[in-house]
C-alpha cells in the first residue's frame, strides 16, 4: 500500500519534471545553438553602427525596417544579432565559472564533512573567514587589480562562490558519513577516501548536481551585473548585462532595447534551476 | 570449545561536547568500564541491555569500528584492539556485521546486487555474482532482487539485504545489532528463524545485540546482561530465565510485557 | 451509547484509489481503552488520524462515518468539525522527542491549548497544568514548567506529553503507540501511568500499537487490522484464551513470549497470509459492485 503511494507520487514527480526538463532543456538548447551559430544566423553584424537606424522598433511596430526583427539601440546596432552573440559569454560563464565552483567547492565540502577532524577545522575556518568578505567589494576589487575581461569574471565567480558548494555539501555530507552503510563498508574494509567516492558521492550528488544548475544560472547573473557597472569583458563585445545597461539610458524612448535581453537573461536563469531540479526528479534513484 | 573473540577489561569513553567548558578539553563519558568475556566457536551469545547500557558501543568495539580506550580485543589470538585499518583489513572478511536499521545500513542510491557485491570486490574475491545470487538464495530472495534499489523492499527483506551481505564472505563471525527490533511481528519471527538456519548451516559464530530478553531467549545459549558499560550476570539461557540472578535482570524481566491478561505486571 | 462510534469508514488514496481502510466499524466507550492492532501498513494510524482530522492531505475519506458523542464529524464543515475535536479529543503522540518543540518552555507548550482554544485565563492554566504535572508524578512541577524540552530525560518528556493530552479533560485520548521508542522498563512505567490517568478521568483510549504485549496489559477490548480491514473485534480476556480469526492466532504465535519459547516467535504461515488477502480482495468485489 505504502508502496503504491510512493508510485503514486513517483508517478506525478515524473510528469512535472518530464516538462521542466523539456522546457528548460529545450531553450538552454537554443541558448547553445545560438553560442555556437551566432556568426552565421545573426542577421546583422552585431557591432555594426548605422546612426540613420538608431532606436528602430521590433518588426511588428509602425517605423520598422526589415532585416532588425527586434529592433535596434541608440547606436543603430541590431538588438537580435547582440543577443545572440551575447549568448556566447553568457555561455562560457556559465559553464566555465559554474563547474569550476562546483568542482572545488564540493571537493573541500566533501573533504572537510566526511574526514572531519582537523581537515574539516581548517576547511570551516576558511569557508569562515571568505565570507566575512562583503562579495560585491571582494569582485569589484578583484578585476580592478586583474583588469577586467573574461578571465576575472570567471576568476571573481569561482573565488566567491565555492563557500557556498563547500557549506552544503559539508553538511550533506556529514549526514550521509553518520549513516550505517558508511560503518559497513568500513566492516567490509574499505579505505576512507575510496568509501568516500562509493558511498558518500553517489548520495550527495543529487545536491551537488542542483546547486551547480543554481550556480551557472547565478553565473550568468553576476556576469549580467558586472557588465552593468561596466566591470565586465570590453564594451565592445556584445554581453547581455551591457545590453541592459544601455537599454537602461533609453527605456522611454526605445524600452525594447532594455526588454528584450532582460527576458533573455531571465529565462536563461529560469532554465538553469528548473534543469537541475528536473534532473534530479528524474534520475535520482531515491525518488524514481 | 576454542574460542574466537576474547575480551579482556575493555574500556572506552567519549568525549562529552554537550558538558564542554569554554576552554579546555571536554570531560570523558566511560560508556565502557571494564569489560571481561569470551565467546566461543560456533555459539550464539546474547548481548542485552537497555538504552545507554553500552552494548552496540561494545559490538562497535570488538568489530573494530570503535577503537577501545584500554583493555584487549582478541579475535582467534590476534590481538586487533589498536590495529589500523590496513592491518585490520585482512581479517575483516573474517568478522561482519548487521545492522540495526537496514534503511540506513543499505546505501540508498545502490542497487541490491552491488550492496552485497561490493564486500567480495574489496577483497577480490572471484566470481561475486554468483556468490550474490548464492547469497541472496540463502537468504530466502529471489535473485532478481539484485536489480532494485532498497527502498523498493518492505522491511523485512531489507534486513535480509543485510543478512546476505554479511554473510557473502563466508565469515566466521557475524555481529548482529538489534537487527530485529524495527520489524513487524511476523518479520521478526521470519528474519530469527533465518539467522538460526543460517548459523547452522554456515558454522557461524553470532553475537545478538538485543534489548529484547524474548527474542534472546529463543535464539542465544549464552547471555549477557549488561548496564551503565559493565556486565551485571553472565549465564547461560535457560538459567538466566529460570533463576535470574542480578537485581537489574529481574527487573528486565518483570517489565516484559507478555501477551496474557492473567501476567502478574507490577 | 459509546462516546466515539465509527462506522463503515473507507478511506482511500487520493487519484489512485488505492483502498487504505476498509469499512472500519468500532467503539470506544467513556472510560474504556481500545486496542488497535496490525502490522506496518495495516491502517492502525490512519484511524486514529482520521478521527481527530489530521489525515494526510493524500488520503480521503470515502465512506463511513465518525460519532463523537452521536454527531458525525465528516458532515460537519471544517471550522465546526476542528472546534469540535480540539474540545472533545487529545493525542498522545509516539515519539517524546520530536512532540515537543525544543525552543519553548513546557509551560507554553502545555497551557496554549487551554488558553487559545478553551478560552481560559493564564493564571487558571498555569495552576491546572502545574496540578497535571503532580498527576504524572513529576516531582517538582514548577521547576519542569520553567524548564526547555532538552533538559528533560526521555521518560520525563513522555510523562510531560501525557499530562498534556489529559490537561483540557478531554472525553476521548488517542495514544499512537506511545512506547514504541522507549525501554521495557521505562514503558512499564509510562503504561501504568496512562492506565492510571485514563482510569482517573473516566476517559475513552484508543491504543495504537503493534504489540499484543502491550494489548494485554493496558486494553478492555481490541481490534485487529490487516490492510485496513478490521478483522477480529473481542474483548482483551477472551482474544488472549482463544482468538478467532486465523491472522489473529498467527499474530499471537508470532508474539515473542519469553516463558513459552516453543510457542513464540513463529512465523505467519504463507497460507493465512493468502487466506487472509482473499478475504481483503472479496470485500473489495462487493464494494466495487454496491
Amino acid at each position: 500500500m505504502a508502496r503504491q503511494a510512493r508510485e503514486d507520487t513517483r508517478g506525478a514527480l515524473q510528469q512535472s519534471a518530464g516538462w521542466r526538463l523539456w522546457l528548460s532543456g529545450g531553450w538552454l538548447g537554443l541558448i547553445a545553438m545560438a553560442a555556437l551559430m551566432a556568426p552565421w544566423i545573426a542577421p546583422q553584424d552585431p557591432l555594426a553602427q548605422d546612426l540613420f537606424l538608431g532606436r528602430l522598433p521590433p518588426v511588428w511596430l509602425a517605423g520598422s525596417e526589415p532585416g532588425h526583427w527586434l529592433g535596434t539601440d541608440s547606436l543603430g546596432r541590431d538588438v537580435l544579432s547582440r543577443i545572440l552573440h551575447g549568448a556566447r559569454i553568457a555561455l562560457i560563464v556559465a559553464l566555465v565559472a559554474g563547474t569550476l565552483t562546483c568542482v572545488i567547492g564540493a571537493v573541500l565540502g566533501l573533504l572537510a564533512g566526511f574526514l572531519r577532524g582537523w581537515v574539516d577545522v581548517a576547511i570551516s575556518r576558511l569557508i569562515d573567514i571568505w565570507m566575512a568578505f562583503p562579495p560585491v567589494l571582494f569582485s569589484i576589487l578583484l578585476i580592478a587589480v586583474l583588469g577586467p575581461g573574461l578571465f576575472s569574471i570567471i576568476l571573481a565567480i569561482v573565488v566567491i562562490d565555492w563557500t557556498r558548494f563547500a557549506r552544503v555539501v559539508r553538511a550533506e555530507a556529514m549526514a550521509q558519513g553518520a549513516m550505517d552503510y558508511v560503518a559497513s563498508a568500513q566492516v567490509a574494509g574499505r579505505g576512507r577516501l575510496s568509501t568516500m567516492a562509493t558511498e558518500i558521492l553517489p548520495n550527495v550528488l543529487p545536491t551537488i548536481v542542483v546547486l551547480l544548475t543554481l550556480e551557472m544560472g547565478i553565473a550568468v547573473i553576476v556576469e549580467a551585473i558586472l557588465s552593468f557597472v561596466n566591470l565586465s569583458i570590453s564594451t565592445d563585445d556584445p554581453t547581455w548585462g551591457g545590453m541592459i545597461a544601455e537599454g537602461r539610458t533609453s527605456v522611454h524612448q526605445a524600452w525594447w532595447v532594455l526588454v528584450f535581453p532582460l527576458i533573455t537573461l531571465f529565462l536563461t536563469v529560469l532554465a538553469f534551476s528548473q534543469l537541475g531540479e528536473g534532473l534530479k526528479d528524474r534520475y535520482d534513484p531515491v525518488l524514481r | 570449545m576454542a574460542e574466537l573473540f576474547r575480551i579482556e577489561d575493555l574500556h572506552l569513553s567519549l568525549p562529552d561536547l554537550y558538558r564542554k567548558p569554554l576552554l579546555g578539553p571536554p570531560p570523558r563519558i566511560e560508556i565502557l568500564n571494564g569489560l571481561s568475556f569470551t565467546v566461543a566457536k560456533g555459539e550464539i551469545v546474547g548481548i542485552v541491555g537497555g538504552s545507554g547500557s553500552g552494548k552496540s558501543t561494545l559490538g562497535r568495539a570488538m568489530v573494530r569500528l570503535l577503537q577501545p580506550t584500554s583493555g584487549r580485543v582478541l579475535f582467534d589470538g590476534t590481538d586487533i584492539t589498536h590495529l589500523s585499518e590496513a592491518g585490520l583489513r585482512p581479517l575483516r572478511r573474517r568478522f561482519q556485521m548487521i545492522f540495526q536499521d537496514p534503511m540506513s545500513s543499505l546505501n540508498p542510491r545502490h542497487r541490491v546486487g552491488q550492496i552485497i557485491a561490493a564486500p567480495l570486490r574489496l577483497h577480490g574475491v572471484a566470481g561475486a555474482k554468483t556468490r550474490v545470487a548464492e547469497a541472496l538464495d540463502h537468504v530466502g530472495l529471489s535473485a532478481t532482487m539484485a536489480e532494485r534499489y532498497p527502498h523498493e523492499l518492505s522491511g523485512g527483506q531489507r534486513q535480509r539485504v543485510g543478512i546476505a551481505r554479511a554473510i557473502a564472505l563466508r565469515p566466521e563471525f557475524i555481529l548482529a545489532d538489534e537487527i530485529v527490533s524495527g520489524l513487524d511481528v511476523s518479520s521478526q519471527a521470519q528474519v530469527l528463524t533465518l539467522l538460526e538456519r543460517l548459523v547452522a548451516d554456515l558454522g557461524l559464530t553470532l553475537a545478538f545485540i538485543s534489548h529484547d530478553l524474548s527474542v534472546i531467549r529463543r535464539l542465544c545459549g549464552r547471555v549477557l546482561v549488561l548496564r551503565h558499560g559493565a556486565i551485571v550476570e553472565e549465564a547461560d539461557t535457560d538459567r538466566l530465565f529460570a533463576a535470574p540472578q542480578a537485581a537489574y535482570t529481574r527487573e528486565l524481566l518483570a517489565a516484559i510485557p507478555l501477551p496474557d491478561p492473567d501476567q502478574p505486571w507490577s | 451509547m459509546s462516546f466515539l462510534q465509527v462506522n463503515g469508514l473507507s478511506a482511500r488514496l487520493r487519484g489512485a484509489g488505492v483502498p487504505l481502510l476498509r469499512g472500519v466499524s468500532l467503539e470506544v466507550a467513556s472510560g474504556e481503552v481500545r486496542g488497535l492492532v496490525g502490522e506496518s501498513g495495516a491502517g492502525k494510524s490512519m484511524i486514529g488520524k482520521a478521527i481527530l482530522g489530521i489525515l494526510p492531505k493524500a488520503v480521503e475519506v470515502t465512506a463511513g462515518e465518525i460519532l463523537l458523542d452521536g454527531m458525525d464529524l465528516l458532515v460537519l464543515p471544517p471550522r465546526a468539525r476542528r472546534a469540535r475535536i480540539g474540545a472533545t479529543c487529545a493525542l498522545i503522540p509516539q515519539d517524546p522527542l520530536t512532540a515537543l518543540n525544543p525552543s519553548r518552555r513546557i509551560a507554553p507548550q502545555i497551557i496554549d491549548r487551554l488558553v487559545d482554544i478553551l478560552g481560559w485565563d493564564r493564571g487558571r492554566a498555569l495552576a491546572r497544568a502545574e496540578e497535571l504535572l503532580g498527576e504524572v508524578h513529576i516531582p517538582d512541577p514548577v521547576r519542569v514548567l520553567r524548564a526547555y524540552p532538552h533538559e528533560l530525560s526521555g521518560g520525563m518528556r513522555q510523562r510531560i506529553l501525557i499530562a498534556s493530552a489529559f490537561a483540557a479533560e478531554p472525553k476521548l485520548i488517542v495514544a499512537d503507540e506511545p512506547t514504541t521508542a522507549l525501554d521495557v522498563t521505562v514503558q512499564k512505567q509510562v503504561l501504568k501511568l496512562i492506565a492510571e490517568m485514563q482510569a482517573r478521568h473516566g476517559t475513552a483510549l484508543l491504543f495504537v500499537t503493534h504489540d499484543l504485549g502491550v494489548v494485554s496489559k493496558v486494553c478492555d477490548r481490541l481490534s485487529v487490522l490487516y490492510a485496513g480491514l478490521v478483522v477480529e473485534d473481542a474483548d482483551v480476556r477472551s482474544f488472549f484464551a482463544a482468538p478467532r480469526h486465523a491472522y489473529s492466532r498467527a499474530l499471537l504465535a508470532a508474539t515473542p513470549k519469553h516463558t513459552d519459547p516453543a510457542a513464540s516467535l513463529v512465523p505467519v504461515p504463507d497460507a493465512v497470509i493468502a487466506a487472509v488477502q482473499d478475504e481483503v480482495a472479496a470485500v473489495d468485489r462487493r464494494a466495487r459492485h454496491g
